[in-house]
C-alpha cells in the first residue's frame, strides 16, 4: 500500500492557545482511519488543516507525493479531498438533488468560462440521484433541506462529499446527533464506501461504531500524538484511557464498551 | 409621440444599467452600493470619445472596456473581503469616482460636460438600438441564470464556505460577475450620456446607486422579469411625477426598506409565493 495523505508535524495556535503541536499520522490507500480524542483534543483543527481552512504554523500536508499546506481549500478539494463537514451547511437556496448536483458537475465549475458554456446537467443530476441512492436518501431528492431532519442532512453532506469524486473523504462527526439506528445505518454506509475503495478519515465520539468500522486509530490528546495503530490495541492503552476518562481508575469497566 | 420614445429610451436604458448590478447582486449575491460609479465612468468616456470626434459605436465599445477595466481592479481589490465590507467598498468607490471627476477640468468639473454630440441616429432608431440591446442584455442573463455559471453563482451567493467546499474558486467567480456588470453599467452610461447629450457628476452619485439597488430589489434578487419591470416602473416614476422626483432619495430608500423586510425576494418573490400557495395547501413561501 502507498501513502496517500501525510501530515507532518503540524502546529496550529489561535492566538495563545496552541490547538495542535507537532501532531502528525499517515494514512495507506485504501484505509479507513478513525481519529479519535476527548473534546479539544484538536480533531477538528487537524481535519481543518487538511482541508485548508486553518493554515497551520507549522509542519506539512503531503497528497500524493504533493505538499498541499499552502493551497487554497478550493484548490484542495480539485486535487482529491472531499469533507462532510460536522455542522451541516447545504445550500438552503437549492433542493437536495441540486445540493449535489453542483457538486457533481465539478469538471464544469473549474473555470468560469466553461462553466458559461454549459447548461446540460442531465449527466450531474442522473449522477447525483446514484448518490443519493447510494446514502439512501433518494426518496427525499426533491425536497428542500430546511424541511429535513438531521440525519438525512447528515447523509446528504456525505453525497455532496462523494460526488466530487474524491480519493480521500474526510468525515467529520458524521454520527453525531444521529440516533443508534441511524448512526449504525450511516456506518455501514460509510464501510461500504470504503470496501469500494475509497480511502477514509473519520472523526467520530460514537465509540462503539469507531471501533466496530475503523481499521486503525489515530489518538489525540490536547494536540498531540497520544496514540495509534489497531483499533482494540489502543482502547487497552492505559494512557489513552486515562485521556478519555480523567483516571485511569475505571479502565475495567469500559474496556470492553 | 416624441414623449414616449423619450419614456421609452429611459426605460431601456434603466433596465440595461439594473440588469448589469442584477448580474453582481442578484445572480452572485454581492452587494454593491457604489454601481453608479462604473455608470458615470462610461457616460464620461463614451462623451469624451464621441467629443474628440470619433465615431459612437467606438464610444460605447470604449465605456463599456473601461468601466470593466476598473471594476475589475476594484473587484480584484474589493472581493476577498465579506459582503458587508464590500458594500462599504463599492460605496467608498462611487464617492472616489465622484471625488475625482469634480477636480477634472477636462471633465467640466463640477459643471459637467455639455454638448455631447449626437449618436448619429434619429430618436425612435436611438430608442430601438437602446432596446435592442436591453433585449440582448435580458437574453444573456436568462442564459446565464440557466448554465453552470448561474449555478454556481447560487451558492455563491448562498454560502461562500460550502461552495468553496465543492471546488469552486469563488474570489475568480466573483471577479466575473464584477467585471461583467460593471463592464454593462459602462454601455448604460454611454447610451445615457448620447440621449441626455449632457452630464454632470450628481447624475452619477449616491442617489443613482441606491435607485438601481432599489430596482433589483424591488424586483426580486436574481429575477429577471422582476428586474425589468421594477426598472421600466421606477424610472419612469419620476419622469412622470415631479413629487418622486423631488423625494427619490427618501421614496426609494423607504421602498428598499420595505421590501428587505416583508418580501426579501422582492416582486418576484410575491409571485412564487402566490402561485405557490394556491398550487399547494399549506406551504407558504419561505423567509
Amino acid at each position: 500500500m502507498s501513502v496517500l495523505l501525510s501530515v507532518k508535524d503540524i502546529t496550529v495556535q489561535f492566538g495563545g492557545v496552541t490547538a495542535l503541536e507537532n501532531a502528525g499520522f499517515d494514512l495507506q490507500s485504501g484505509e479507513l482511519l478513525g481519529l479519535l480524542g476527548p473534546n479539544g483534543a484538536g480533531k477538528t483543527t487537524m481535519m481543518r488543516s487538511i482541508t485548508g481552512v486553518v493554515t497551520p504554523q507549522a509542519g506539512e500536508v503531503t497528497l500524493e507525493d504533493r505538499v498541499i499546506t499552502k493551497l487554497p481549500i478550493h484548490q484542495r478539494v480539485r486535487l482529491g479531498l472531499g469533507l462532510s463537514q460536522q455542522i451541516v451547511r447545504p445550500f438552503r437556496s437549492m433542493n437536495v438533488i441540486d445540493n449535489v448536483t453542483l457538486a457533481a458537475g465539478h469538471a464544469k465549475t473549474l473555470s468560469p468560462l466553461a462553466a458559461l458554456g454549459h447548461r446540460q446537467r442531465d449527466a450531474e443530476r442522473e449522477r447525483a440521484y446514484e448518490l443519493l441512492q447510494r446514502v439512501g436518501i433518494a426518496e427525499v431528492a426533491e425536497s428542500e433541506p430546511s424541511s429535513l431532519p438531521l440525519g438525512m442532512l447528515k447523509r446528504l453532506e456525505v453525497a455532496r462529499a462523494l460526488a466530487l469524486d474524491p480519493k480521500l473523504l474526510l468525515l467529520d462527526e458524521p454520527l453525531a446527533g444521529l440516533n443508534h439506528l441511524e448512526a449504525g445505518r450511516l456506518a455501514d454506509t460509510i464501510v461500504a464506501l470504503n470496501q469500494s475503495g475509497l480511502s477514509i478519515i473519520l472523526i467520530e465520539h460514537n465509540l462503539s461504531e469507531v471501533m466496530r468500522i475503523c481499521q486503525r486509530l489515530v489518538v489525540l490528546d490536547n494536540g498531540r500524538n497520544l496514540a495509534s495503530g489497531e483499533p482494540r490495541a489502543v482502547m487497552d492503552d492505559p494512557a489513552v484511557q486515562a485521556a478519555y476518562l480523567g483516571t485511569a481508575g475505571k479502565v475495567e469497566e469500559t474496556a470492553d464498551a | 409621440m416624441a414623449y414616449e420614445i423619450t419614456l421609452l429610451t429611459a426605460m431601456g436604458i434603466a433596465v440595461i444599467f439594473a440588469l448589469s448590478l442584477n448580474l453582481i447582486t442578484g445572480f452572485c449575491g454581492q452587494i454593491s452600493l457604489g454601481h453608479a460609479a462604473f455608470y458615470g465612468i462610461g457616460a464620461y468616456c463614451a462623451a469624451m470619445i464621441t467629443k474628440s470626434g470619433l465615431p459612437f459605436p467606438l464610444a460605447l465599445a470604449a465605456g463599456f472596456l473601461l468601466a470593466g477595466a476598473i471594476g475589475t481592479v476594484v473587484g480584484i481589490a474589493s472581493l476577498r473581503v465579506r459582503h458587508d465590507f464590500l458594500a462599504i467598498t463599492t460605496m467608498g468607490v462611487g464617492f472616489l469616482f465622484l471625488g475625482i471627476v469634480r477636480q477634472q477640468d477636462f471633465l467640466g468639473g463640477e459643471m459637467g460636460l455639455s454638448g455631447i454630440p449626437s449618436s448619429g441616429l434619429s430618436k425612435p432608431a436611438f430608442m430601438t438600438l437602446v432596446l435592442v440591446i436591453a433585449a440582448a442584455v435580458a437574453t444573456f442573463s436568462i442564459y446565464l441564470k440557466r448554465s453552470w455559471m448561474g449555478y454556481v453563482f447560487d451558492s455563491v451567493a448562498d454560502d461562500e464556505d460550502t461552495a468553496r467546499m465543492m471546488g469552486i474558486d469563488v474570489s475568480r467567480y466573483k471577479l466575473v460577475a464584477f467585471a461583467m456588470g460593471t463592464a454593462l453599467a459602462g454601455l448604460a452610461g454611454g447610451l445615457y450620456a448620447h440621449n441626455i447629450r449632457f452630464i454632470d457628476p450628481e447624475s452619477f452619485g449616491f442617489v443613482e446607486s441606491i435607485t438601481v439597488l432599489a430596482m433589483v430589489v424591488v424586483g426580486g434578487i436574481g429575477s429577471v422579469w422582476g428586474v425589468i419591470l421594477a426598472a421600466a416602473v421606477l424610472s419612469v416614476m419620476p419622469l412622470w411625477l415631479q413629487f418622486i422626483s423631488d423625494y427619490k432619495l427618501l421614496l426609494y430608500g423607504a421602498l428598499l426598506f420595505a421590501v428587505m423586510r416583508f418580501s426579501p425576494n422582492g416582486m418576484a418573490g410575491m409571485v412564487t409565493a402566490i402561485l405557490r400557495r394556491s398550487k399547494t395547501t399549506g406551504t407558504g413561501g419561505k423567509a
